[in-house]
């Protein structure tokens, strides 16, 4: 189970990342626990598997409308699919890398997987509870799911 | 193996770049948002791999070097770049932000270290910085 502190890391890189990469900060909620079903699957998902000390998995999920601005905010002018796939991959890992400074070296993070639609390919871990943390950005919004044994 | 390959500077006196990540997004915008008229890319890696290979035919001057990639990592990346040509400045540009990282990079031969996500005046302040520590300041 994580712990609020815990949480709070994920909350302060997910608000760390849109403001300094996407060059305006987000409204970043409250961490809410999936009580039924599945967590939220958005139409990119960019998925880190986490060894070591935690195991379990963080995903970054939006859509579409939501990348294309952010890819315009970053100065990017391809705003291709496989753009957006490259995106959704490095929020999670930069916000997955940047976790490291308080969970330590043996928090050890994969490169990143891409799901483009089919949420049935996003498989959280058995037994474990996930943690949504909701990110509204301009008109958008989009999910950071932490779920760690 | 080409040891200690010296670089061929180029014609025009600029020190040569090589970019390696597995983002296509970061290596665009490193080299978009580049402000250093001294540096050159020269190169753009997806991962240590193919960074170490085109080194060996090229071999760049600076190189900005991301850790976590598929093939090879950024670190065993460095080991092979600084074999080959050991006066190379090596950037890292990570999102792994703890300081045992940090400092395993720097053993093995990287000489800075930004971490993601980073503005572009966090990248050119990083990349002058590392040219002044290797006296190419002008």
């Amino acid at each position: 189970m994580m712990t609020k502190v815990e949480l709070e890391t994920f909350v302060e890189g997910t608000t760390n990342y849109f403001a300094t990469a996407a060059n305006q900060p987000a409204s970043v909620g409250s961490p809410y626990i999936v009580q039924e079903g599945r967590p939220t699957v958005q139409e990119f998902t960019g998925l880190i598997s986490i060894a070591g000390k935690r195991r379990g998995i963080v995903y970054f999920t939006a859509s579409r409308p939501m990348l294309t601005v952010m890819l315009m905010r970053m100065g990017e002018t391809e705003l291709t699919q496989e753009n957006m796939c490259d995106l959704v991959g490095e929020v999670a890992n930069t916000i997955s890398g940047n976790a490291r400074r308080d969970f330590g070296k043996d928090f050890m993070i994969s490169v990143p997987t891409v799901v483009a639609g089919e949420p049935e390919k996003i498989v959280t871990p058995d037994n474990t509870r996930s943690f949504v943390i909701p990110i509204n950005w301009r008109s958008h919004s989009a999910q950071l799911v932490v779920c760690l044994e | 193996m080409a040891a200690n390959a010296k670089a061929e500077p180029l014609t025009n006196g600029k020190l040569k770049l090589m970019i390696c990540d597995d983002s296509n997004i970061i290596r665009r915008k490193i080299e978009r948002e580049l402000k250093i008229d001294r540096l050159q890319v020269i190169a753009t890696a997806a991962n240590g791999k193919l960074a170490v290979e085109a080194f060996r035919k090229e071999p760049a001057d600076v190189v900005t070097m991301d850790i976590t990639m598929p093939e090879m990592d950024g670190i065993e990346c460095v080991e092979n770049l600084v074999k080959i040509k050991p006066d190379v400045l090596i950037l890292i540009i990570s999102a792994l932000s703890d300081k045992a990282t940090a400092i395993e990079a720097l053993k093995k031969g990287a000489n800075g270290f930004l971490c993601k996500p980073f503005t572009d005046r966090q990248l050119t302040e990083a990349l002058e910085e590392l040219l002044r520590g290797a006296g190419n300041d002008d």
